[in-house]
């Protein structure tokens, strides 16, 4: 049976997979369906959901259009969450890789530099580095990778060490290849598999870590998102909790959709290896 | 005994060095803030350009990143963390009065998911594959997808703004002045929805884990064996089992602890409770960078507080521990 067949009779995996293809559609049609501005003004203020079929799901405090400004809020956390994840798994690989293969005292030193960043709590460092450098969505990105980029690492060290005892590692040594090229050409492409299996869990993190950031203001303020949306919320809690309820039920879709299809990618393909 | 000492002692060597990374990274990371304290002070209170000079001289902010580095380190020895912009006071006055209050959510909300966490992680496990096994996974996971501060709001909607039942925010109620256990009762009333919030999102990660070391020890020979032996189910999951698939869980208990203070960060805000988190963002709004530098240090003191009192416990909890690095 092939992966795919197997991935699809899963009801979860299934479940996590339409979510997620939901979720692109929605990211790619929002100029489709909303061109202008998703934080222009579109209606009276506060108006409730399934009120007006032209502001199906109504509008803030300021009177803006709260399907408008989700569909544009899924743009902005997919694209934080899948940059700031390929982020940190490019710079955990490399690392880890550099020092697995190497060794001694640079082994050493990234693991300690890795350890450090594990022991400061990683949204801690975040909210420090946005505040410091200024919030846009690089600096957004770079500031989630900061603190996800341990977990690769250490994963990829741990299959490095395995990997660089084997004999095709000393073939390549014998014919005369750079160290640096054995490690990265050699060694790295085939260590990734269980540092890839690890993308979904870094994915979701990091998607509510952006949440989180811009429900405390510290998001791209150019941009929508679903955690600023329930910041907006708040200061209406009692008049008006759907305005937080809602982007909070889109976050835990998206987050459950990436969790259930990563998994479902994880345990297809690891059954497949144990079978080979 | 000795063998733990050894394992403790040269945990404590390595963890000084990585604090010690921690200090130089976090102190070159608020270096390359643009302004200084002394702008941020001017900012707020307004002076004049021979005001800036002299304050600068003062704070000694004047001297290069490097000396300024060496100062830190020297003053950090004796425990000194600088003086706040914001609050015009010690940094370690303002955090250790705001420190009680997050040790308190933290360890509320680590017990909560640790607590339900691996029980209900025993028994989804104790029948593996079973309807109340997936139906607990699954549920599990969805509420490990739940943003904190979001499921906060959700909570404050429900428990504070329709049924009444718990306060909306803070750590006590002001002006009761209410002492002894009275006070008590207060501070837990309001400790209840920050510490569902946070806890609850960290219970799946305990019981996946349960259940997944559960998973591993069926399969031992010593499991047959106790069957072999005639034990009931019961006496065989609680005994066997599940003793055996806790320890990881201890682990995880301290590699948690970082996690839960990042929550807190948010937690806190959303519940106005006046701790360490709340505070990270109250110098983050007020750019007060030395604040900042020690509320992250404190942070990274903490969890290797909390990771060594996991390897101490470990050490007692797992007779294995220790043996070969003692004897090497």
């Amino acid at each position: 049976m092939n992966p795919l067949r197997r991935f699809l009779r899963a009801p979860e995996a299934i479940a996590g997979a339409i979510i997620l293809v939901a979720l692109f559609a929605i990211a790619l049609s929002a100029s489709l369906f909303f061109p202008g501005d998703p934080q222009a003004i579109a209606g009276p203020a506060l108006l409730p959901p399934f009120q007006d079929w032209s502001l199906p799901l109504g509008t803030d405090r300021l009177g803006r259009d709260v399907l408008a400004e989700l569909f544009h809020g899924a743009r902005t956390s997919l694209v934080v969450g899948l940059a700031a994840a390929a982020a940190a798994i490019a710079v955990g690989a490399i690392v880890g890789t550099l020092a697995g293969f190497t060794g001694g005292l640079v082994d050493e030193v990234l693991m300690r530099i890795t350890d450090a960043f594990q022991t400061v709590p990683s949204f801690l460092l975040a909210l420090a580095f946005v505040s410091v450098v200024g919030p846009s969505l690089g600096v957004v990105v770079a500031a989630i990778a900061l603190g996800a980029w341990t977990g690769p690492a250490r994963v990829a060290r741990a299959e490095v060490l395995s990997i660089r005892e084997r004999d095709f590692v000393a073939g390549a040594r014998v014919i005369g290849m750079h160290p640096l090229e054995i490690a990265f050409r050699e060694v790295l492409p085939n260590a990734l598999p269980p540092v890839l299996a690890l993308s979904s869990v870094i994915v979701a993190a990091a998607i509510l870590t952006e949440a989180a950031l811009s429900f405390l203001g510290l998001g791209d303020p150019n941009r929508m998102t679903w955690g600023g949306m329930i910041a907006e919320g708040r200061a209406v809690l009692r008049a008006a909790p759907f305005l937080s309820i809602i982007p909070g039920v889109a976050l835990v879709l998206t987050v459950l959709g990436v969790y259930l299809a990563g998994e479902g990618v994880v345990e297809t393909t690891a059954v497949r290896r144990s079978l080979s | 005994m000795t063998r733990s000492l050894t394992l403790l002692r040269r945990r404590l060597v390595g963890s000084v060095f990585v604090l010690l990374i921690v200090v130089i990274g976090t102190f070159l990371l608020l270096e390359a803030a643009p302004g200084d304290a002394v702008d941020a002070y001017i900012a707020s209170t307004g002076g004049d350009a021979g005001m800036i000079e002299l304050l600068r001289h003062r704070w000694g902010l004047d001297q290069s990143a490097l000396t300024r580095l060496a100062n830190y380190l020297w003053a950090l020895l004796h425990l000194d963390l600088g003086q706040s912009v914001s609050f015009s006071r010690p940094i370690r006055d303002v955090i250790l009065e705001r420190l009680p209050n997050t040790l308190l959510l933290m360890g509320s909300a680590t017990a909560l998911s640790f607590g339900l966490g691996s029980a209900l992680g025993i028994y989804a496990g104790a029948r593996p594959g079973s309807f109340r096994d997936r139906f607990l996974s699954i549920g599990s996971l969805a509420l490990y997808a739940v943003p904190g501060f979001w499921l906060g709001l959700v909570l404050i909607i429900v428990f504070a703004v329709d049924l009444r039942w718990f306060p909306i925010g803070g750590i006590e109620s002001l002006a009761s002045a209410k002492t002894g256990l009275d006070r008590a009762v207060d501070i837990a009333s309001h400790l209840v929805l920050p510490v569902s919030a946070l806890g609850f999102i960290y219970l799946a990660l305990y019981l996946r884990m349960m259940r997944a070391g559960m998973a591993e020890v069926w399969r031992q020979d010593f499991v047959l064996a106790a069957r072999a032996k005639g034990l009931s189910r019961r006496r065989i999951v609680l005994a066997h089992v599940a003793r055996n698939a806790l320890l990881p869980l201890v682990t995880m208990l301290g590699l948690q602890s970082a996690q839960m203070l990042g929550g807190s960060v948010v937690i806190e805000s959303v519940f106005s409770v006046p701790g360490l988190g709340r505070l990270a963002q109250e110098a983050v709004a007020a750019r007060d960078t030395p604040l900042l530098l020690g509320i992250i240090l404190t942070s990274a003191v903490l969890v290797v507080v909390i990771n060594l009192l996991v390897d101490i416990a470990y050490v007692f909890l797992d007779p294995r521990v220790g043996a070969n690095e003692a004897s090497a």
